[in-house]
C-alpha cells in the first residue's frame, strides 16, 4: 500500500514541486497518475522510491515509513517495488537473462530460485523463447518486456512505471499496457505514469490527475475525468 | 555478504580487470610504480639502520689508567668498568701492546721511527665497547669517575654524527612512505573511478532493485584488491631487478665499502610481504574511496 499525507516537496533551488498532495492506493489496484510536463508526477515516484525525501507531510510505502526511514532501509523497501523506466534502462552488456538474474543476486536468492524464477518471468511476458540474446539485439517493445520481467522478478508489492510507452509506437504501447493489466490481475499492485491520454483513455482504470504539484482529479474512467478528489 | 554472493562479487571482480583492459593495466603500473618507490626508500633505510648499526657495533672509546697503578691493579678495575650502564664491554690493553699496535699501524710510515720509544711512555688502557651511541657521553662521563681511571678519549662528534644520519634518514624515509602511500591512493582511486564511472548506469540499476551499498562495493572491493596484488607481485620481482643491479655496482666501486648491504634474500619475504598489504590495502582502499559518488542513488 502506498499512502500520501499532504506530501509537499522543495527543491534545493527553491522550486515547489508538490504543494500538499494526499492519496492513498490499495494493494492490488491499477492506478494511472497522469499530468502535464512539470507537474510533479516524476517526483511523486522518486519520493517512492527513495530518490528523494519529501520536505512536508507524511509517506508510507509498503509499510515502510519514508519520514524517518535509515538511509540502510532504503534498499530494503526498494524490494518491495518494481521499477520500470521510459528508457528501460537494461545494462546493454548482458544478455536478457543476465539483466534478471543480476537482480535476484542482488536481494540474495539462492542459484535454484533463480533458475525456477527467471523462465517463469520470461515466459509471463512472453520473451522465453529470446532469454540468451542481448538487449541491443531486441526491438524496443521487447527491451520494454523486458525491463517488465527485470521489475517483476523479485516478486515485488508494486511496480511504479514512469512513462513506460514513452519510446514506443501506439501498438507497442497497448501491447506492454495490456501486459501490465495482466501483471495487475495476478495480484501486483502497478502505478503508471504517462502523459498519453488517448492510452489511458482505453482502460478503465483509477486515474489520478495532477498539475503544478496538486492533484487536480482522482477517480475511475479517463483523463482529466470529473471525479472527485 | 551473502551465502551465494561471494563467488559472483569476486567473478565480477575479474570480469571488471578484463572489460577494462586498459585502465586495469593502467591501475596495476601506477601501483607497481608506488610501491617501487616506497620499497627502494624503505630499502635504502633499512640499508642505512645497517650500515651505522655495524659502525655502532664497532664503536668505542679509551680509557686511560692512572699511572700510579701497576698492571695487576689495574686489570682490577675491568669488573668495575664492564658494572657501568651502556658498557658492553671493557677489553685491556697493556702500555706494552698499545704500543706494538702504534708500530704496526704506522709500520710503513715515514713517521715510524717516532715509535722506537720505551714502553713507560704510554699508559695501561681499556678500549671500552657501548651498547648505545647515543648515550655515549654519558658512558664516558660515568668511566671517568671511576677511580684510577686518569684521562678518557672518545670521537663523541663522530658518534653524534651517526646518530644524527641514523635518525634523519629513518624520519625522512617514513615521511615519504606516508605521502606516497597517500598519493598513490588517490592515484588508484582515480583511475578506478573511471573504470567506475563507465558503470554508473549499472550502479544506479542496482540500487534502484534494492542492492546495498556493499554489495555495489565488494566487487569493485575485490577487483581493487586483485589489481594491487598484481601490481605487488610485479614490484617485487622488479624491485629484486633493481636491488640487485645496485648492489652489484657498489660491491664493484670499493669507495662505497663502508656500507654493510643486506642481501634481498635476507628481506624478501618482509618486502613481499609489505607490498602485498600495501597493494591490498591501496586497491580496497582506492575502490572504496572511488565508488563513493556512484552510491548516492
Amino acid at each position: 500500500m502506498i499512502r500520501l499525507i499532504d506530501v509537499q516537496k522543495t527543491y534545493d533551488n527553491g522550486t515547489r514541486a508538490l504543494k500538499g498532495v494526499s492519496m492513498k492506493i490499495e494493494d492490488g489496484e491499477f492506478v494511472f497518475l497522469v499530468g502535464p510536463s512539470g507537474s510533479g508526477k516524476s517526483t511523486i515516484l522518486k519520493l517512492i522510491t527513495g530518490e528523494v525525501t519529501c520536505t512536508g507531510g507524511r509517506l508510507m510505502v509498503n509499510g515502510y515509513n519514508l519520514n524517518n526511514i535509515r538511509p540502510r532501509q532504503i534498499p530494503y523497501m526498494r524490494r518491495t517495488l518494481g521499477v520500470i523506466f521510459q528508457d528501460f534502462r537494461l545494462i546493454e552488456k548482458k544478455t536478457v537473462e543476465e539483466n534478471l538474474t543480476f537482480v535476484m543476486r542482488v536481494v540474495g536468492a539462492s542459484p535454484r530460485e533463480i533458475r525456477k524464477r527467471v523462465p517463469y518471468v520470461l515466459q509471463l511476458v512472453g520473451l522465453d523463447h529470446k532469454g540468451d540474446r542481448l538487449p541491443t539485439e531486441l526491438s524496443g517493445g521487447e527491451q520494454q518486456r523486458v525491463a517488465i520481467a527485470r521489475a517483476l522478478v523479485n516478486n515485488p508489492q508494486v511496480i511504479v512505471a514512469d512513462e513506460p510507452t514513452g519510446n514506443l509506437d501506439p501498438q507497442r504501447s497497448l501491447e506492454i499496457m495490456m501486459l501490465l493489466e495482466k501483471i495487475n490481475e495476478l495480484g501486483t499492485t502497478v502505478m503508471v505514469v504517462t502523459h498519453e491520454k488517448e492510452l489511458v483513455n482505453r482502460f478503465s482504470k483509477r486515474v489520478v490527475a495532477i498539475e503544478s504539484g496538486r492533484i487536480i482529479s482522482d477517480g475511475m474512467g479517463g483523463y482529466y475525468n470529473n471525479g472527485s478528489v | 555478504m551473502g551465502q551465494y554472493n561471494m563467488g559472483y562479487h569476486v567473478k565480477e571482480g575479474f570480469r571488471s580487470i578484463f572489460t577494462h583492459g586498459l585502465m586495469s593495466f593502467a591501475a596495476v603500473c601506477m601501483i607497481v610504480a608506488c610501491l617501487i618507490i616506497m620499497g627502494s626508500f624503505s630499502l635504502v633505510a633499512i640499508n642505512l639502520d645497517n650500515t651505522l648499526g655495524d659502525l655502532e657495533a664497532k664503536n668505542e672509546f679509551t680509557a686511560y689508567v692512572d699511572e700510579g697503578l701497576n698492571e695487576t691493579q689495574a686489570r682490577a678495575l675491568q669488573s668495575r668498568l664492564e658494572a657501568i650502564p651502556n658498557v658492553d664491554s671493557a677489553t685491556f690493553v697493556t702500555a706494552q701492546q698499545a704500543l706494538e699496535d702504534y708500530k704496526q699501524r704506522y709500520v710503513d710510515s715515514e713517521y715510524a721511527e717516532l715509535f722506537e720509544l720505551p714502553d713507560e711512555v704510554l699508559r695501561h688502557r681499556f678500549r671500552i665497547h657501548v651498547e648505545d651511541i647515543e648515550a655515549l657521553a654519558q658512558t664516558v662521563a660515568a668511566v671517568g669517575q671511576v677511580a684510577g681511571i686518569a684521562d678518557t678519549q672518545a670521537a663523541l662528534e663522530v658518534a653524534q654524527g651517526f646518530v644524527t644520519v641514523r635518525n634523519v634518514a629513518g624520519a625522512v624515509a617514513w615521511i615519504l612512505i606516508l605521502m606516497l602511500l597517500v598519493i598513490s591512493l588517490f592515484i588508484i582511486a582515480n583511475t578506478i573511478k573511471l573504470a567506475t564511472f563507465h558503470r554508473r548506469e549499472e550502479i544506479a540499476i542496482m540500487k534502484m532493485c534494492g542492492a546495498t551499498n556493499w554489495f555495489v562495493r565488494w566487487p569493485f572491493i575485490f577487483e581493487g584488491m586483485i589489481l594491487g596484488l598484481i601490481g605487488a607481485l610485479a614490484a617485487f620481482l622488479i624491485q629484486w631487478g633493481i636491488y640487485g643491479i645496485i648492489v652489484a655496482a657498489i660491491t664493484e666501486y670499493g669507495g662505497l665499502q663502508i656500507l654493510a648491504i643486506v642481501p634481498f634474500k635476507a628481506l624478501a619475504l618482509r618486502v613481499l610481504g609489505a607490498f602485498a598489504a600495501a597493494g591490498l590495502a591501496i586497491g580496497a582502499g582506492g575502490s572504496l574511496l572511488a565508488i563513493r559518488k556512484f552510491l548516492q542513488v
